[in-house]
């Protein structure tokens, strides 16, 4: 039973002005990128209002909350492979971590870009990917050439009943990954040391793990914090390109600096097709990420992720 | 018009109407690491709330009928806190049982809610009718006072949501929460039982 602090200190000033006009500078690329795009569906789902935009040959997934549109999957339809969003470029970057993973897990299927990308990559994995909303499942099969094959199944269902239930069924997977969050809001359970710790259960022994998170938020250190009880030490991997901060762990010690610089040469040529450049990840993995050691992890017991994130 | 009595009752009333909501927020976050924070986990929460807050209005009602007193009204207190304590010890092997029971994750967040917060939110649900009685003294001055009550103990239940989402929840654990209210229950029924003793 311990009494908990109210929001984290404030950081100094001038920090937080460069943070704002970085953030307003990516922002700024993303609104030019997706701007005048032209609404082509919109349809209400008991978790929200999900949007799918058309701008040329672009359609993007977008989930409807503030004015603040942000995609959460965007396809281009002239170069279907080409991986428009940094982000789900940056993901990719787990593979250096495990080369030929062969079971695949996709927490939060938006518009089954990954997935359908992990199936295209590796023809012998399976791919199972986990959606709470039936709306944006549909969306995805209609939009976004999403196809449920024998390699690539969805799951409608809450990611924390999943996990729990897929470990019932000793159900393991090579690589795991988290894409849950919206961009205006965090599933609480679903950042916890307990449920990481969950997902950590379902890896193999050489399993791992890639979330995709925020870079600027209240959070941070919290979340820095949650991942480290939970997996140890992990790999954070940022752009100067994307608002997205990518972390990633595993179940086996990480692998060495030169193991992953010779794994992105070998996937160089097969990845230039999605549009990612993975030679230049490995110098943007951050082995020894640091934050403020003294924030408390999240817990089941204490998880207020979106009012911390919110009290920055 | 403002003795002791009455001021008790008030108070008693209000803190009742904070528990109750403060405890249902709360249920949210104990069903959401084994049956998630979909929809109708929050269906099967206020469903489960809302059937045993009636049945408590009733028995609190038919109770009222014989020798009613602030004493009564300190054991429902008293009870509803005792009923609170298996959430912070209990609640986590009942829900595993639960889970593994029942597949559909709707069925089990409404078990699972059944289990929990039914015999609470009953004895915390008397509390209402049973004020009413001990302050009704004549028939044409009934609705007033049910209609102050009322007020008293809604505007409890809205100052018991606000505070636990927007406050507890950032700065305590969910089972330091609990057992805040759990003391809190045992406040109020000191608060009755005092009330009792003073007019």
């Amino acid at each position: 039973m311990r009494a908990r602090r109210g929001p984290a200190l404030r950081p100094n000033r001038w920090l937080r002005a460069i943070r704002a006009v970085r953030a307003a500078t990516i922002f700024c690329c993303l609104a030019a990128a997706t701007g005048q795009a032209k609404v082509i569906h919109r349809e209400a789902s008991l978790y929200q209002t999900v949007l799918v935009t058309e701008r040329g040959a672009v359609v993007c997934l977008q989930f409807e909350t503030r004015k603040d549109l942000r995609n959460q999957s965007c396809l281009d339809r002239r170069r279907p492979r080409h991986l428009v969003l940094p982000y789900t470029r940056m993901l990719l970057g787990a593979l250096l971590l495990v080369p030929n993973p062969e079971t695949i897990l996709v927490i939060g299927l938006g518009g089954g870009i990954l997935p359908t990308a992990f199936a295209e990559l590796l023809p012998d994995a399976h791919v199972d990917a986990v959606e709470i909303d039936p709306v944006v499942v549909g969306v995805a099969e209609r939009f976004f050439g999403f196809r449920e094959t024998a390699r690539v199944r969805v799951f409608v269902s809450d990611a924390r009943v999943f996990t729990r239930r897929a470990a019932g069924r000793d159900r393991r997977y090579d690589l795991i990954v988290l894409d849950a969050f919206g961009s205006e809001y965090i599933p609480e359970h679903l950042m916890t040391v307990e449920y990481f710790r969950e997902t950590r259960a379902l890896l193999t022994p050489r399993g791992v793990v890639a979330a995709n998170t925020f870079r600027d938020s209240g959070l941070h250190d919290h979340e820095s914090e949650t991942w480290h009880q939970a997996f140890g030490p992990f790999i954070e991997f940022t752009t100067d390109y994307s608002l997205n901060r990518i972390l990633m762990a595993s179940a086996a010690p990480l692998p060495e600096a030169s193991t992953v610089d010779e794994r992105a040469r070998t996937w160089h040529r097969k990845l230039e097709r999605f549009g990612v450049s993975i030679t230049d990840f490995p110098g943007a993995f951050n082995r020894a990420p640091r934050w403020d050691r003294t924030k408390e992890a999240l817990t089941d017991q204490y998880a207020p992720a979106n009012l911390l994130r919110a009290g920055e | 018009m403002f003795h002791a009595r009455t001021i008790a009752v008030h108070v008693a009333a209000f803190g009742g109407g904070f528990v109750i909501m403060s405890l249902e927020l709360l249920g949210g976050r104990i069903l959401a690491p084994w049956f998630g924070g979909s929809i109708h986990v929050w269906g099967s929460i206020i469903t489960v709330f809302m059937v045993s807050l009636s049945l408590g209005y009733l028995l609190g009602g038919r109770l009222s009928l014989r020798n009613p007193s602030l004493d009564k009204l300190a054991a429902a207190f008293l009870c509803g806190g005792v009923a609170l304590v298996p959430l912070v010890h209990a609640a986590e092997p009942a829900m595993a049982w639960l889970f593994d029971l029942i597949e559909d994750p709707r069925y089990g967040s409404l078990a699972a809610s059944l289990v929990l917060f039914s015999l609470p939110t009953v004895l915390l649900g008397m509390i209402s009718p049973y004020a009413v009685r001990l302050l009704v003294r004549t028939a044409p001055e009934s609705g007033h006072v049910a209609g102050t009550l009322y007020f008293v103990s809604t505007l409890g239940s809205a100052v018991g949501t606000l505070g636990t989402s927007f406050y507890f929840v950032l700065w305590f654990e969910v089972n330091t929460i609990l057992t805040g209210l759990v003391v809190a229950l045992a406040v109020l029924a000191a608060v009755a039982f005092a009330g009792e003793r003073a007019s």
